[in-house]
């Protein structure tokens, strides 16, 4: 599994819902699959919504790091649970 | 394509659909669907179909509008009375959603305009909002022998009927109702009278298979007729099968040009 690396970026801090997870999945939609997005977003209803709808649409959550800042770092796997 | 952040906004609740999300979307920002009659039917049916971001919408109607439209006719508004229909749903359609290129044909179909109309943007759908029984069958043979998918509606009082054709994939509408009934046989919905609710419900219907044909999602009414009666609050939908002998679209199909059916008297307008 690619521990490191993020093939992509996306910062959705800057809109709230339902815009945060429409980003996301502009962002998603443009990788291949097995390819990792980088997502930076607020906490509370981002870091509570957006992962879970991640994993509903079969992307896998690899990592999700608090970034001390009101911030979170969510890596995410493309089809990760297909 | 890509989308600006209006559109992202604009489109958000389709983008968050799994079975639509962004090339989804693409999709009915590039399709070009056509509305003949923007009527009871195609009123509503054109105003999702906008709302949606169907990139392109043909609207096809000769008539002006009536003050007796608009109890049913919801893309016209008051100011509208006497202005060409395909006008005043342009004008809607504009301020509903800019994104959406609305192509206006301001005539009657018949044999010897609709194929030219179906091909003037080669539409991947049609949408059959039209009140009568020789335009019922011209788009029929039309969809048949340009081989286009479309939706057949009709509604009168408190009923409305709906399915769609797609080509090898279940009957045509002919392969239920062979010919047109005789003219003045059968009532029309300006002697019968319609409740202003039914386009809403069946016109929204057509627009929804519209959309799931363009999106490749779900299952069509295609090899079915949705029937809905307002009064008992019911729907029926009856499988349908092809009929081999279909005149248009059966083994032995005699049908190859176009055919203008008499209108009934009390229709024609000149």
């Amino acid at each position: 599994m690619n521990k490191g690396k993020a093939d992509a970026f996306v910062d959705i801090t800057d809109v709230v819902c339902p815009v945060t997870f429409v980003k996301v999945k502009v962002a998603i939609e443009e990788l291949e699959p097995g390819q990792i997005l980088e997502i930076r977003m607020n906490e509370g209803e981002p870091i509570q919504n957006v992962p879970r709808s991640l994993k509903d649409e079969d992307h896998k959550v690899i990592r999700v790091e608090n970034n001390g800042d009101g911030t979170y770092t969510v890596l995410v796997e493309k089809d990760g649970l297909t | 394509m890509s989308f600006t952040n209006e559109q992202l906004e604009r489109y958000s609740r389709h983008i968050i659909l799994k079975e639509v999300g962004v090339k989804g979307q693409n999709k009915l920002l590039e399709s070009k669907v056509l509305v003949i009659g923007t009527g009871g039917l195609g009123a509503p049916a054109a105003m999702f179909l906008a709302a949606a971001g169907i990139g392109t919408i043909g609207l096809v109607d000769f008539d002006a509008v009536e003050l007796s439209n608009l109890q049913r006719q919801i893309i016209h508004l008051t100011k509208d009375v006497g202005k060409p229909k395909v006008l005043s749903g342009k004008e809607t359609i504009r301020e509903m959603n800019p994104d959406v290129d609305v192509v206006t044909y301001h005539e009657w179909v018949s044999s010897a305009n609709m194929k030219d109309i179906i091909h003037d943007r080669e539409y991947d759908f049609i949408i059959d909002g039209t009140d009568n029984f020789p335009a019922k069958f011209l788009i029929n043979d039309a969809c048949v022998l340009t081989k286009k998918p479309f939706s057949h509606a009709g509604i009168i009082r408190f009923f409305g009927q709906t399915m769609t054709y797609v080509p090898g994939q279940g009957p045509c509408y002919r392969c239920i109702f062979q010919s047109p009934p005789p003219p003045d046989a059968v009532p029309t919905c300006k002697q019968a009278g319609v409740l202003g609710v039914m386009g809403g419900i069946i016109g929204t219907i057509q627009a929804t298979e519209a959309i799931k044909y363009v999106l490749g999602i779900g299952e069509l009414l295609t090899g079915s007729l949705l029937t809905y009666d307002a009064l008992l609050m019911e729907f029926r939908k009856v499988k349908l099968s092809n009929n081999e002998k279909c005149q248009v679209c059966g083994e032995n199909a005699t049908i190859k040009e176009l055919i203008d059916y008499e209108q009934a008297a009390c229709d024609v307008k000149h």
